[in-house]
């Protein structure tokens, strides 16, 4: 076991960790610097390090660090989120998506801003709430002695397009409103303080410590429900475990930046190409290439047009969709 | 250890597929389960293996109830090779079969020595170690049954169950993976419970044949006791001569036709 080739392997892995953990504390630097004020590395260093009361110290503190954990935050808990389904359904295209978060949050935060805006504070926590009540209404459904994969994501599918019925008739009914939620729709992370940081920070390290803890049982479940039942877990109630951890860490980013689905879904293949599918380090790799391309995406949606700023969601889409295209052009055996 | 099933219905829905099974493997035996098409065979595998749920009836390992220990321990002493795997286009082979160590390991902690060890030999004993570092999708069919059975091996259980383990190999496979069977067996003393098709390997590489018919044993015993023409026009459909292969000492039957 102690030859050669298994070392290069894992020092190359802890590499490429080594290499997204790098980039991810670079984007951090790139996104605060940038904006309407340009501000240097030594200024955002010295400004984060020793509270100073210049004007940029004011505005790396109330506006563009709250801003960059925010994304960051969303960013690491869509792609994990993403990362475990995949797993878990053993199913490439498996998202947040496919265990109804987006339609669940989607039409709880409708429900309140359009029906009962006086509550409108409550959006964040409706969000939250509807995307954890779709995926347990989901799993319910899919159960029968037990729920496969395959039946999750079925069930999955169906209630996502009745949910989607729903934020439908919603829109057509009360069209005058629409306008106000296109940022959520889309996901965006205007406005955001560090109220919203301070929402998502329990869930979002709740969920990554559990993650890392029990992140080897992914390995041993992508061997099929059968071979990982013979290996000794316990293979319906690990799974559900996952399932919850993944709406966790989705809904509460869905609640601080709207409906950014394709973090979620191209995110971990990306990584997944750079780092392999060994889970041990696909999931430490997934929380800093998450992080990353949230962060730089929303950087671009706030300087390209600036001063108009579009949102995060159209960047990603946009830039992210033929990166991941060039990646699987290039390795030939996905 | 052996292992005993007593009285065992499992059923799919309101469909009974298996009625009243009863048997036992005796420590350091190969019991080869055989069947027609829809007779029950891997139903019978899958709830011996608990990934299905038997609606009454037991499971025993040794002396202890399968349905009142830990999964976790039941994997150290009961090894499962099902026919449904998968297995991520980036695994070694080596990986593969240290994943056997899983229920071995605590919670949190990495294999340690005694742990790689064990893979070592595992390799070792399948003759995968010159192969160790290939992707196991690269592999041949019988080089991939092969390391599968090594990580079954690296489980270090006393009994291990193969379903249809030469299902989709060609015949030097087939033979490579049953002469691996036995030798295990012989070398390390295993329990083997496994599902064949072909009834001249059945007959020749097992201590004790069961014979399942709509979801019922029919019967059970030797090799030679078990398969006669009788069997063979009942169950199987089929008329047969049987002869006695003095080369690996076991009987062996040639089919001559259905019968409508």
């Amino acid at each position: 076991m102690d030859s050669k080739n298994m070392k290069i392997e894992k020092i190359k892995k802890k590499s490429i960790l080594f290499i997204f953990i790098c980039l991810s504390a670079a984007s951090f630097l790139i996104s605060i610097g940038n904006g309407a004020v340009k501000i240097s590395a030594g200024e955002i260093l010295s400004a984060l390090l020793f509270r100073q009361d210049t004007v940029n110290s004011q505005i790396i503190w109330n506006v563009r660090l709250p801003r960059t954990i925010a994304a960051s935050l969303t960013g690491t808990c869509l792609a994990l989120s993403g990362s475990i389904l995949q797993g878990v359904m053993r199913n490439p295209l498996a998202s947040p998506n496919i265990i109804g978060v987006s339609s669940g949050a989607g039409l709880m935060t409708l429900i309140v801003l359009i029906l009962f805006p006086e509550f409108y504070f409550l959006a964040p926590l409706g969000a939250f709430a509807g995307a954890l009540l779709a995926t347990m209404f989901i799993y319910f459904l899919a159960w029968k002695d037990g729920a496969g994969p395959n039946r999750i994501i079925l069930a999955g599918v169906a209630v996502s397009s009745l949910l989607g019925a729903g934020n439908n008739a919603i829109m057509t009914f009360y069209p005058d409103k629409v306008s106000g939620i296109i940022g959520f729709m889309v996901g965006g992370l205007s406005a955001t303080n560090w109220q919203d940081v301070f929402t998502i920070i329990p869930y979002a390290s709740a969920g990554i410590i559990m993650v890392l803890l029990i992140q080897n049982k992914l390995n041993i479940l992508m061997l099929g429900d059968e071979v990982a039942t013979g290996l000794g877990i316990n293979v319906e109630r690990t799974r559900f475990f996952f399932i919850i951890i993944s709406s966790l860490l989705a809904g509460a980013a869905v609640s601080v930046v709207g409906l950014l689905g394709f973090v979620g879904l191209i995110v971990p293949h990306m990584t997944r190409l750079f780092i392999g599918s060994d889970y041990r380090y696909l999931m430490p790799a997934t929380i800093f290439t998450g992080s990353f391309v949230v962060v730089i995406c929303d950087t671009l949606a706030r300087t390209m047009f600036a001063p108009v700023e579009i949102p995060v969601g159209i960047i990603m889409s946009a830039l992210g969709a033929p990166f991941f295209l060039y990646l699987l052009r290039r390795k030939a055996e996905y | 250890m052996n292992l005993t099933v007593d009285k065992l219905n499992v059923s799919y829905g309101d469909k009974e597929v298996l009625k009243n099974i009863s048997f036992s493997v005796n420590k350091g035996e190969i019991a080869t389960i055989i069947g027609p098409n829809g007779s029950g065979k891997t139903t019978l595998i899958k709830a011996a293996s608990r990934c299905l749920k038997p609606t009454c009836g037991n499971i025993y390992i040794g002396d202890m109830k399968i349905d009142e220990m830990n999964t976790r321990t039941i994997a150290q002493k009961l090894a499962v090779l099902p026919q449904v795997k998968n297995v991520s286009s980036d695994v070694s082979v080596e990986e593969l079969v240290s994943y056997g160590r899983y229920p071995h390991l605590k919670f949190g902690k990495k294999l340690c020595r005694e742990d790689k060890e064990i893979v070592d030999w595992a390799l070792e004993k399948t003759g995968m170690k010159e192969l160790r570092k290939r992707y196991a999708v690269s592999l041949s069919g019988g080089e991939r049954q092969r390391a599968w059975i090594a990580m079954t091996l690296a489980q270090k259980s006393r009994i291990i169950i193969l379903d249809e383990p030469t299902t989709f190999l060609d015949i030097s496979y087939q033979l490579e993976v049953l002469e691996l069977v036995r030798e295990l067996n012989q070398s390390l003393g295993l329990t083997v419970i496994m599902v064949l098709h072909d009834l001249n390997q059945a007959a020749r590489y097992s201590d004790k044949i069961l014979v399942m018919n709509n979801g019922r044993i029919c019967c059970m015993g030797r090799p030679e006791d078990v398969v006669n023409t009788c069997l063979l026009k009942d169950i199987f459909k089929i008329n047969a001569d049987i002869y006695d292969d003095k080369i690996n000492n076991c009987l062996f039957l040639i089919p001559r036709n259905t019968i409508a």
